[in-house]
């Protein structure tokens, strides 16, 4: 089953959904509160929900977009689910690395690789 | 004989936005596009992006918070060797320094609170002026 929406792709494999956000940049507030408004009404309706969001588009990104997925975190984590973020670049990861967000997410290469590991 | 098309010449460029992030991404626009015309690195062009996109937002959200009363001022001066950006928004200020450090532990999970921390980690030099309404920032292109 797949669902597309202008800013990102929405897929489900195995009980996992994986989310393709297809901008090149996340930026300002009026994308990211959409971007967070879908992925907030996704988490909501599973019960116990596995993500995986797929970074691999996304050149540039803002401290906003940074705060919008540590309250999506949080969500998840509240309805005993699981996030990856996967195929972040390597820009990207060094906003991070600085900001010591590698530390409360999961990130891995791929969403191959993220699928692995959500059980 | 130096070519004369091989030099853009400093120019410094003032815009005056209102306290629209519309508004701000079309100056950030006309900036960025001087960026490439220097011939900027991918990592100081990366920085430069970053630290403006940050340095708008805050003029606008949490220094004029989009009083449609106030503006923006964005200046600019990018040679092919570094970029100069001056951000003035019409709010009272804040003290840089009085701004939580993101990275400590007990804060590494609060939402907000990066912006200014990113804009001194990417670009080379971050000042604000004593009011704490401007801020002036430098990226050599390296």
């Amino acid at each position: 089953m797949q669902q597309d929406h202008p800013r990102m792709t929405v897929t489900s494999e195995g009980g996992v959904t994986v989310v393709e956000l297809t901008d090149r940049k996340i930026l300002d507030e009026v994308n990211i509160s959409r971007i967070s408004e879908r992925l907030q009404g996704l988490v909501a309706k599973a019960e116990s929900p596995k993500f995986v969001l797929d970074f691999s588009s996304v050149m540039h990104m803002s401290s906003s977009a940074l705060g919008m997925l540590i309250t999506l975190h949080k969500r998840v984590r509240e309805k005993k689910g699981q996030l990856r973020l996967s195929g972040i670049q390597p820009a990207i990861y060094e906003v991070f690395v600085i900001t010591r967000l590698n530390e409360i997410f999961e990130i891995t290469e791929s969403v191959e690789k993220a699928l692995k590991t959500l059980s | 004989m130096p070519n004369a098309f091989s030099r853009i010449e400093d120019l410094e460029t003032t815009v005056v936005i209102l306290s629209e992030l519309a508004a701000a991404h079309e100056a950030e626009k006309a900036l960025l596009a001087r960026v490439a015309c220097c011939r900027y690195s991918d990592a100081a062009t990366f920085a430069i992006k970053l630290a403006l996109e940050e340095g708008m937002n805050n003029a606008i959200k949490h220094g004029n918070k989009f009083d449609a009363d106030k503006t923006v001022e964005l200046v600019y001066d990018i040679s092919e060797d570094r970029a100069i950006i001056t951000i003035t928004d019409q709010g009272c200020g804040f003290n840089p320094s009085a701004v939580p450090d993101p990275t400590v532990d007990e804060n590494l999970e609060k939402p907000t609170g990066r912006g200014v921390m990113l804009m001194h980690a990417y670009m080379d030099e971050v000042a604000y002026n004593a009011t704490g309404n401007q801020v002036r920032m430098v990226k050599r292109n390296t």
